[in-house]
């Protein structure tokens, strides 16, 4: 081996402690950025496979009921491949030893062989037997929310007709990787779930024999997507179509959608962020480390070394730190990314996980890591080869000294003169001063970043259930129902409060943009469920037009006092014409642009604040008047005396026409329960490492700074200062840059987040920005734990100055 | 770069001047150093401290430049050369001694001489130059854990094994005991001799003086005097 390879190995082993914490901040973001990403493709590509394996559907509607007899047409649509129908039940369960009342959706299995779309994944037992009109299966999730066992029996109330059923299997499918109650805005396993039945005994309760009343569908590789549920909105019209949609409206599909977006973003914006800092970081501590070596890079000139063999000494010498940093943060990296991805299909219920770490990754972070070091190996060597071999041989004297601000405002004499050190030593070097500091507040910005998330949750929460929604539990009827059912659930003893609602699926339409939700008819002055303005002050609902979620608007593109026409999906003939009320008008959007139905066009008024979901809001009575209908509600919200809560749930379930009921606590614990589970644990993880990179930095500066210094303070030693002032010069500087990087810190921080926040938006919720003091707290009390223990080792350094060696040497 | 015989001059140097910017004050190293020097000859450079030797054996070596002036070496003007030509300057005429042994610690007394060795054209094995130095004994040794005396000799087996035509020596005694200083000299006046190394030799003590085949005494940045030495003392015989 050659002699300079020698020395680099030794060098190497002798600045372990320093090359170990540079390696550290390395891996902190390396192994962010393959953990996130590798995360990321991980679920993507375990989506892909998942469905493609278990064929999930492309188009999906649901409608009245129509003849089995119409399948073959469906095929004469053009861009239509494959079609299969089903059977889809609302229904009411009954747990025994629980109280809550639980709904569910009962959906078919075809009787002969495997379903064409949607096919189930089995966990355990068998799938039902056709000839069997009381077996079921039941999601995973569902089945572990109750612990219920193979063979257990359930209650299921169909088409108001109770019913026993056994459990004979435990399934997952690409469908319902998220169980979602229609209104809910996170799945509640527990009082939602999805049961499968064989088609005859399901058709045979819910008066579907020879009928269906759901359809899936895939395309032909040259269909237009939008043209064909077009067309099954038309071929579907007479049978009470509620509009055909693809995946992207998917329930279940949507969220997760909204998911890995979040995902996704977190998965680039974190990474690039904690790989961002860790390259500054190692580009700067590389810098000075090489700076320390200034003297033996004249001796190395000297003896006639090239300047690029010099250069490429400290290349290999920099190049095998990074490469340190890069395994480390490989093999961390992806032992993460596989503990994450298992915790996500966990959670989302894949019932495979394909991990997968793209080459593209790694070679992505080794060229940031490899040029980050290269950077700042390269401008300290240059700098260094550039003096003349006799000036680099002498310690590297200041060329000018002068008297700091503070002196020369002539306040010295409140300072001693070791604090008078630490002040010009920072002002005769501002430029390391500054990017230390930079280098702390960046280490503090990122652990701002990683923990803000928390508080901000907490406040969607507070305004969401605290100021918004606040009835204790909303009730979906089956269909849209006379108000007065108001005064039965009025009469249930330990109902405090009730106010009704309609609610009508819709798709609204501005300019070229669409989107799909529930125009809500609340009352307008409800107490219940408030309607917010930016300023989290309520609003009054107009007379005339509706009010928006501020996000919807942002959509549609649209500004108060544009009117946004309204296309509504629902088609409740039968029932009201039961309950004896005016036949309403069912709105297509087809019939609108075609002109043979008018347009239902409403003003925007106002937009509301809301952090949870989208939707659109106008009175109650105005919206049965646009409905042509009476005086008809399809929910109530409902406050409770908590004393006769488990009386009020036990009455509700009872009530045939309750579809479907959200308990507010529930859907908090709910709410917290998915945040923990993904968006938080996520940033736990980071977190984490934030602070792994906090104190690479901050170790690094002290330990840099001894080998800087280590000459003078040993001079000061011996003149007879004690390791305590010594100590205080030294780490008196690293103190005071400590804490002037803190606000920056902050500031970087809080510019972080509000990035982070913009590109959070989804359907799904708005995290705002939101940073309470425990943010700024914590990532200060990171630094400053990094701070007082890299204080610590360094201390202990110092006290084992060797004393004599610096008399020896020349000054 | 072309030699001359053993006995032509080997620098030459003309109005050689040298000033330091140092921020407000501007320090004059050499005002105008009129000096030859001859092939094989043994030079001691004497003057007070801040007289202008290391200044002047610096830029003779290459390894800092003139502020005005001339330094031939051999012919070539070194004034005018490049940096990168004066890497090759160093790398194959010169060997340098400095006071303070400028040993890399991190490598063994070998390892020392080899990382100077591997990039000459024609260098001796490193443990023969350690011989030279009366070192093989300690051939694996650390800086750390060698004497000064040693790391002294280290230092010059180094610098004398790539065959230099000329040896610069700063102060290399210097920061040695007597003794120990003596036994430096003495591998220093062996070299001079066997290998017919061209060397100069800075000092502030004037007892070094007698072994040198000259003496050039500066003072205050000029050459004050230049006396040659009619009888060489062997440094064995030299006392301080």
């Amino acid at each position: 081996m050659r002699a300079l390879d020698q020395k680099l190995l030794r060098d190497l082993m002798r600045l372990r402690g320093v090359v170990l914490a540079i390696a550290l901040v390395l891996v902190g973001g390396i192994s962010t950025f393959i953990m996130s990403l590798s995360t990321y493709d991980s679920l993507v590509l375990t989506q892909a496979k998942y469905y493609r394996d278990h064929r999930f559907a492309q188009v999906f509607v649901s409608l009245k009921r129509a003849p089995e007899s119409l399948q073959r047409r469906f095929l004469d649509i053009r861009g239509v491949d494959k079609v299969e129908t089903r059977v889809v039940a609302a229904v009411n369960l009954d747990i025994p030893g629980f109280a809550d009342p639980v709904s569910g959706q009962l959906v078919s299995v075809p009787d002969r062989g495997e379903p064409l779309f949607n096919a189930l994944y089995l966990r355990r037992g068998r799938m039902v037997d056709p000839a069997r009109d009381d077996e079921v299966v039941i999601s995973e999730s569902f089945a572990n929310a109750h612990q219920f066992r193979l063979g257990d029996a359930l209650s299921v109330t169909v088409n108001g007709r109770r019913k026993a059923v056994t459990i004979v299997g435990i399934v997952l499918s690409p469908e319902y990787i998220y169980e979602i109650q229609p209104g809910a805005v996170f799945p509640d396993y527990q009082r939602f779930g999805i049961l499968w039945m064989a088609r005859a005994p399901l058709a045979a309760a819910y008066d579907m024999e020879g009928a269906f009343n759901d359809v899936a569908l895939s395309l032909t590789a040259d269909a237009n997507h939008d043209d064909v549920i077009d067309r099954l909105d038309e071929f579907l019209r007479p049978y009470g179509g509620r509009g055909a949609y693809g995946r992207q409206d998917q329930l279940s599909h949507k969220f997760l959608a909204e998911e890995f977006g979040q995902l996704e973003t977190m998965a680039t914006v974190f990474p690039v962020i904690f790989l961002g800092v860790a390259a500054f970081l190692l580009n700067v501590v590389i810098g000075r480390l090489i700076n320390t070596e200034r003297e033996q890079i004249a001796i190395l000139k000297a003896f006639g070394y090239r300047n690029g063999e010099i250069g490429w000494h400290y290349t290999k010498f920099s190049l095998m730190i990074v490469a340190i940093g890069l395994a480390g943060g490989v093999v961390v990296g992806i032992f993460l990314g596989k503990g994450m991805s298992a915790v996500y299909q966990d959670f989302y219920r894949f019932p495979f996980l394909e991990y997968e770490l793209k080459m593209s990754v790694v070679v992505n972070a080794a060229l940031v890591a490899v040029a980050a070091g290269l950077a700042g190996t390269l401008t300290s060597v240059a700098r260094a080869v550039q003096l003349p071999p006799a000036e680099g041989m002498r310690p590297e004297t200041p060329t000018e000294f002068r008297a700091t601000l503070v002196e020369r405002a002539g306040l010295q004499r409140w300072f001693a003169q070791p604090t008078r050190m630490i002040m010009r030593h920072i002002e005769r070097r501002p430029l390391r001063a500054l990017l230390t500091v930079l280098g702390i507040a960046s280490a503090c910005g990122v652990i701002m970043v990683s923990n803000f998330q928390e508080d901000a949750i907490h406040h969607m929460i507070d305004v969401q259930y605290g100021m918004s929604s606040r009835e204790d539990l909303s009730v979906s009827f089956v269909g849209p129902t006379s108000a007065r059912a108001l005064q039965s659930l009025k009469g249930v003893a330990g109902v405090a409060h009730v106010e009704g609602f309609r609610s009508v699926p819709v798709r609204l339409h501005f300019e070229h943009r669409s989107f799909r939700t529930a125009l809500q008819g609340v009352e307008s002055d409800g107490e219940l469920h408030r309607i917010l303005d930016k300023d989290l002050r309520r609003i009054k609902l107009p007379a005339a037009g509706v009010v928006m979620t501020d996000y919807l608007a942002k959509i549609l593109g649209m500004k108060a006092g544009d009117w946004v026409t309204v296309e509504v999906l629902e088609d409740s003939q039968p029932v009201l014409r039961a309950t004896g009320f005016a036949r309403p008008k069912t709105f297509q959007f087809a019939d609108v642009l075609a002109g043979s139905q008018p347009a239902l066009r409403l003003p925007l008024v106002a937009t509301t604040k809301q952090y949870l979901g989208v939707s659109a809001y106008l009175r109650r009575n105005v919206l049965n008047r646009l409905l042509e209908e009476g005086d008809v509600i399809n929910g109530a919200y409902i406050s409770t005396d908590s004393r006769y809560q488990s009386k009020v749930y036990s009455r509700l379930k009872d009530m045939p026409r309750v579809s479907g009921t959200v308990i507010r606590e529930a859907a908090i614990a709910q709410f917290n329960q998915t945040m923990e589970q993904t968006i938080l644990f996520f940033t736990m993880v980071t977190a984490s490492l934030g602070a792994v990179i906090a104190f690479g930095v901050v170790y690094n500066s002290a330990r840099i700074a001894l080998s800087e210094r280590g000459r003078e303070l040993a001079s000061l030693r011996v003149l007879g200062f004690t390791v305590g002032e010594i100590a205080y010069i030294l780490l008196g500087e690293l103190a005071l840059l400590t804490l002037m990087a803190l606000p920056i810190g902050f500031m970087f921080g809080r510019a972080l987040c509000a990035y982070l926040v913009s590109q959070f938006e989804s359907d799904l919720y708005r995290i705002p920005l939101i940073l309470e003091p425990d943010a700024y707290s914590f990532a200060t009390m990171v630094i400053l734990t990094s701070a007082i223990i890299s204080g610590y080792l360094v201390w202990r350094r110092l006290r084992c100055l060797d004393l004599i060696a610096v008399l020896k040497m020349r000054e | 770069m072309s030699t001359t015989g053993a006995n032509g001059v080997v620098f030459q140097t003309r109005g050689l001047t040298k000033v330091y910017d140092m921020g407000e004050v501007q320090v004059h190293a050499l005002r105008g150093v009129d000096i030859d020097l001859y092939g094989g000859e043994l030079l001691v450079l004497l003057g007070p401290s801040g007289s202008g030797k290391s200044t002047l054996l610096n830029i003779l070596g290459g390894l800092d430049t003139a502020s005005a002036g001339q330094v031939i070496y051999r012919g070539r003007e070194l004034t005018t050369a490049s940096d990168s030509e004066l890497t090759e300057y160093r790398r194959h005429h010169v060997g340098f001694v400095f006071q303070f042994y400028n040993l890399i610690p991190s490598l063994t007394a070998r390892e020392n001489v080899a990382a100077v060795t591997e990039i000459a054209r024609s260098a001796m094995a490193p443990a023969d130059a350690l011989t030279l130095v009366g070192l093989s004994e300690r051939v694996d040794h650390f800086p750390a854990q060698l004497s000064g005396g040693e790391q002294q000799r280290v230092a010059i087996a180094r610098a004398i094994a790539k065959q230099p035509s000329v040896l610069l020596c700063d102060e290399p005694t210097g920061a040695l005991d007597s003794t120990t200083g003596i036994v430096v000299l003495e591998v220093l006046e062996r070299i001079n001799r066997d290998l017919g190394t061209t060397t100069a030799l800075i000092t502030h003590n004037a007892d070094i003086a007698a072994m040198a085949d000259r003496v050039v005494r500066l003072a205050d940045g000029r050459i004050v005097d230049v006396h040659r030495n009619v009888e060489k003392k062997p440094a064995r015989e030299l006392r301080w």
